[in-house]
């Protein structure tokens, strides 16, 4: 098929080639993101560090015992 | 009884719910845009442009997508503005980036495409001028968030300057009919296109703004996480400045 495409053919292969890479480059940047933040938020989690929200819910959570 | 967005206002809440449908709108968009390929790569050649005809199933997309997510931005700082509802600012923000990158994608498949049939890649016309200024706001915008060390005073601005910046899509969108262009005007909304090529372009489309609400769901979501790990992040340094112990000590 690309070979019809003749003299025209960079310019359409050019095209969908950019695209899929801006789109590829897209999806990698959400993903390796939210990796790198649920890794983060777990890291603040086992040194203790909770959110006011969240302590709240700890410290009604059963024992009473309020935690970090 | 309270209506979607309210409900959708506790971000855990949006976190539980964007989680359970991510996966399947992101397969949908992979299956649309797959399809689509198939469908494009069948399509007969152009009587006039022949092969560069297939640009146009990821350009017109892309240019979609470049105003969309823009309404997008403009609703989400309505919303912020007005509402002050708590996912306005998340979603204004997380929709930039892709905008963003959508309108570089109009702009660059649009001239690869200009080419073949006009003899160059740029002219400085009604309609390129006017997408390339959508692409500087969409960098505005994402520059202006950046430039203040308070969150709430740079939602605020980046507000402000989101809904002065609409301004920018009709004249996009009739800059075709009010000026002379190299561009050629509206095909309106695909009907004066043959079904040959119309099928696949809506196909591409309805594929391409999936795309683009799976990305926007995720890109909330990190952000949302972004926004707690700050949270939490302060809160570990006020209980430091206090001195009280990260962990609870065992007992002895």
């Amino acid at each position: 098929m690309i070979a019809e495409f003749g003299r025209h053919a960079p310019y359409i292969i050019g095209s969908y080639a950019v695209v899929a890479l801006v789109v590829a480059g897209l999806i990698a940047w959400v993903l390796i993101d939210g990796r790198r933040l649920a890794r983060e938020i777990e890291r603040l989690e086992a040194q203790g560090v909770r959110r006011r929200s969240a302590r709240g819910r700890d410290e009604t959570a059963g024992d009473g015992a309020p935690r970090g | 009884m309270p209506t979607l967005t309210q409900r959708l206002a506790n971000p855990t809440r949006f976190l539980a719910l964007s989680s359970a449908l991510l996966p399947w709108v992101a397969t949908a968009a992979g299956l649309l845009i797959a399809w689509g390929l198939m469908l494009a790569a069948k399509a007969p050649p152009d009587y006039q442009q022949a092969h560069t005809v297939k640009i146009m199933f990821i350009h017109v997309p892309c240019a979609w997508l470049a105003m969309a997510v823009y309404v997008v931005i403009a609703i989400s700082s309505f919303g912020y503005l007005v509402y002050r509802h708590p996912l306005a600012d998340v979603s204004a923000r997380a929709a930039a980036p892709i905008g963003a990158a959508f309108t570089l994608l109009a702009l660059i498949t649009g001239s690869l495409w200009g080419k073949p049939m006009w003899g160059t890649f740029w002219e400085w016309d009604a309609r390129m001028t006017s997408v390339l200024i959508l692409f500087f706001l969409y960098l505005g915008l994402i520059a202006l968030r950046t430039s203040f060390d308070d969150e709430a005073l740079a939602a605020q601005n980046t507000a402000i300057l989101a809904l002065v910046g609409i301004v920018i899509l009709p004249v996009i969108k009739y800059s075709v009919d009010f000026w002379n262009t190299l561009h050629q005007p509206s095909t309106g909304g695909t009907l004066s296109i043959d079904k040959s090529f119309r099928i696949p372009l809506l196909v591409m489309a309805a594929g391409f703004t999936l795309l683009f609400a799976a990305l926007h769901m995720k890109a909330m979501a990190n952000e949302i996480l972004r926004r707690r790990i700050r949270t939490m992040t302060l809160a570990a340094v006020e209980r430091a400045g206090a001195g009280i112990p990260d962990k609870p000590q065992a007992a002895e």
